[in-house]
């Protein structure tokens, strides 16, 4: 036989030592330290060698830097490791559950991005004549024909590139739908509710309105009777922003009833479709008398976001809207010719005008549809199906240790209160970075304001049963200890790259800029 | 600085106190206020000589937690306004019912200090809140 001579151990000693050691690196093991690009004290060095140019005038006029760039040095290999490395202490939707409420952090289908690298689609230039890109106006096309289906309103303006955009952009037309009537100087209140996404009351601002906070009842929606005194007097309403579900993760019931009162007082009505992952496929909000929506194909329609993006914002707007809808837009003439509707063109006539340079975020829209097409319509309605299973899913799993913020069935998104600690010392932050050391993102905190202490918890269809449980058995766990009042939560996270940042002196004292050490600094070294 | 038990202060349902000396009304956040927001870290004031109505939007503050609008108590014109938050956002939180004020309005209608609450009533609102 043959022996094993070379004396290399292959069982680990039986050595009792737990604690890390501190390393001379400052890496701990394989997750290395990485310094900021800035200081890694090589200037020299270059990926590229290029020679010097020569005989080529200087244009510049005198406006040429004086002083040096002070740009960093790296060879390709050192540069490639320094993004490599800030990319692993990255946390993404491709790692793990991204429980982020509100943010509808889905799987984003490798399908999707086969497509979008297609070179038809990818190797296209907004300015190239018409009739030579006639596939990817089509695509912009059928994905509005789903967009509008699905919403069931008879207009969308495919330009808008994030939800915030896309409110922008329904606000836009509700102003120009009021200055058609001549009401614009009149019509200046819009009514947002407590519970709303913050971009709301900015944008009615943005857009010249002033904001009118509706309070929410104690069931987590819209207080009807708070509504119906803001509507005593309707001559200034401008109209009603409101998400559904609500960011209480709640449908908010009486929502026909909403846009009945917001209409009959001469107002119109921005749905923030935000969370219409929960609803799509089941609900169309042209039914619920909704005259302007936005809907975030980096949300439902599964394009990335949260640091991949770029977002898309498509916003769907009903008859007494679409008028004012932004330029350009895709139309199919009789002859199946697909062309780019410009402001001089008599159907924009009422047009906003442009948004944005082009068309819209052209990759997002190829990724949205390949998700749509791939999943079909009975696909999407089990995507809103799944999406609310798993939300209640993991509601029911932890109502026993922590406080669900209402009673009753939730839609895509649990939300606890910090009722379940309260006196114990430990807070919601703790629970956040506690679930840092599990390997998970951290679900919204302190959002909605209106509940205290607010957890908020989406899944999206993505998680198997298997994954939510992992979730709820560490997040169980972190609420038991939070309950008996564990300390040692206020330290967490402990097995972080950084432990726990002082976010309030970040906020007061910002350092935005670095800067070189000083002579002082060498000297002192 | 200003000592409230002296005097009499005024509470409003959005956590605003007020002090009136003259026709003077000393506006900030209550202790209730800038506990709930934590560490304040960023203070957005109007400028002298703005006109406001009661409840209108006068103020920002923004804590680590959340950003909140601080709403005029009264109607009336903006005749000082604390600029030392604006370097030293925790003097809300150390102290918001003396040196962490925000502004001091003069007062248009001293009538409307009636609608608002007492001391007494105000803790009762804020238990009730809490």
């Amino acid at each position: 036989m043959t022996m094993n001579t070379q004396g290399r151990p292959t069982a680990p000693a039986q050595i009792d030592a737990t604690a890390a050691p501190e390393t001379v690196s400052g890496s701990r093991g394989l997750l290395q330290a990485e310094p900021l690009i800035f200081e890694t004290e090589r200037w020299n060095a270059t990926g590229v060698d290029l020679p010097a140019p020569k005989g080529t005038p200087d244009r510049l006029g005198g406006l040429a830097r004086k002083q040096k760039a002070e740009l960093p040095g790296l060879s390709e290999p050192e540069a490639m490791r320094h993004y490599v490395r800030l990319s692993q202490k990255n946390y993404a939707i491709d790692l793990g559950l991204f429980p982020l409420g509100s943010c509808t952090m889905k799987h984003n289908p490798r399908l999707n991005e086969k497509i979008a690298r297609l070179p038809g689609f990818a190797d296209i230039h907004p300015m190239q004549p018409q009739a030579t890109v006639q596939g990817a106006l089509e695509l912009i096309d059928e994905l509005a024909s789903w967009l509008k289906t699905l919403t069931g309103m008879p207009a969308v303006a495919m330009s808008p590139k994030a939800g915030a955009h896309g409110e922008f952009c329904g606000m836009m037309a509700i102003r120009m739908a009021l200055e058609a009537r001549g009401e614009l100087e009149t019509r200046t209140r819009v009514l947002v509710p407590a519970s709303a996404h913050g971009t709301n009351p900015a944008t009615a601002v943005q857009c010249g309105f002033t904001v009118d906070e509706i309070k929410a009842g104690p069931d987590g929606r819209v207080n009807m009777e708070s509504l119906r005194e803001k509507l005593a007097e309707p001559g200034d309403i401008a109209g009603i922003m409101l998400t559904n579900p609500n960011t209480c993760g709640l449908f908010e019931r009486d929502i026909r009833e909403i846009a009945d009162l917001i209409h009959d007082a001469g107002g119109y009505f921005y749905c923030d479709g935000a969370n219409f992952n929960a609803i799509v496929g089941r609900v169309r909000p042209g039914d619920l008398g909704v005259d302007a929506m936005h809907i975030n194909l980096h949300k439902t329609f599964s394009t990335p976001h949260g640091g991949g993006g770029p977002g898309s914002g498509p916003t769907v707007l009903s008859e007494a809207l679409a008028p004012h809808a932004p330029v350009p837009f895709v139309v199919c003439d009789e002859d199946g010719v697909f062309q780019l509707i410009e402001e001089d063109r008599r159907e924009a006539e009422q047009t906003m005008g442009r948004l944005v340079a082009f068309h819209g975020q052209m990759g997002m829209f190829v990724r949205a549809l390949t998700y749509m097409l791939s999943h079909g319509a009975d696909g999407l309605k089990q995507v809103a199906e799944d999406a609310v299973l798993n939300a209640n899913y993991i509601q029911a799993r932890l109502k026993s240790v922590m406080s669900p913020a209402f009673d009753g069935y939730c839609m895509h998104e649990a939300l606890f209160s910090d009722a379940f600690m309260e006196g114990s010392g430990v807070e919601t932050i703790d629970i956040a970075k506690a679930l840092v050391d599990e390997g998970y993102h951290p679900m919204t905190m302190y959002f909605p304001l209106v509940v205290h202490g607010a957890m908020l918890i989406e899944p999206t269809e993505t998680e198997s049963r298997a994954e939510l449980d992992r979730f709820c058995d560490a997040l169980e766990e972190i609420a038991k200890r939070a309950a008996a009042g564990d300390e040692a939560l206020k330290g967490a996270p402990y097995l972080a790259p950084m432990r726990r940042l002082d976010e309030t002196r970040a906020a007061r004292k910002p350092v935005l800029k670095w800067s070189p050490p000083g002579p002082e600094s060498l000297a002192a070294e | 600085m200003t000592d409230l038990t002296q005097q009499t202060t005024y509470f409003t349902e959005d956590h605003e106190w007020v002090t009136v000396h003259g026709d003077l009304a000393t506006v900030g956040i209550t202790r209730f206020a800038a506990e709930s927001l934590g560490d304040v870290v960023f203070v957005e004031l109007p400028e002298v000589g703005k006109a406001f109505k009661a409840g209108d939007e006068m103020a920002a503050v923004e804590s680590v937690k959340a950003a909140s609008d601080v709403y005029a108590p009264i109607t009336g014109e903006i005749a000082e306004a604390n600029e030392a938050l604006v370097d030293a956002p925790e003097t809300v939180n150390e102290a918001p019912e003396a040196g962490g004020w925000f502004v001091k309005i003069k007062l248009a209608d001293a009538d409307e200090l009636s609608k608002l609450m007492d001391k007494a009533t105000y803790d009762a609102f804020c238990a009730n809140e809490a």
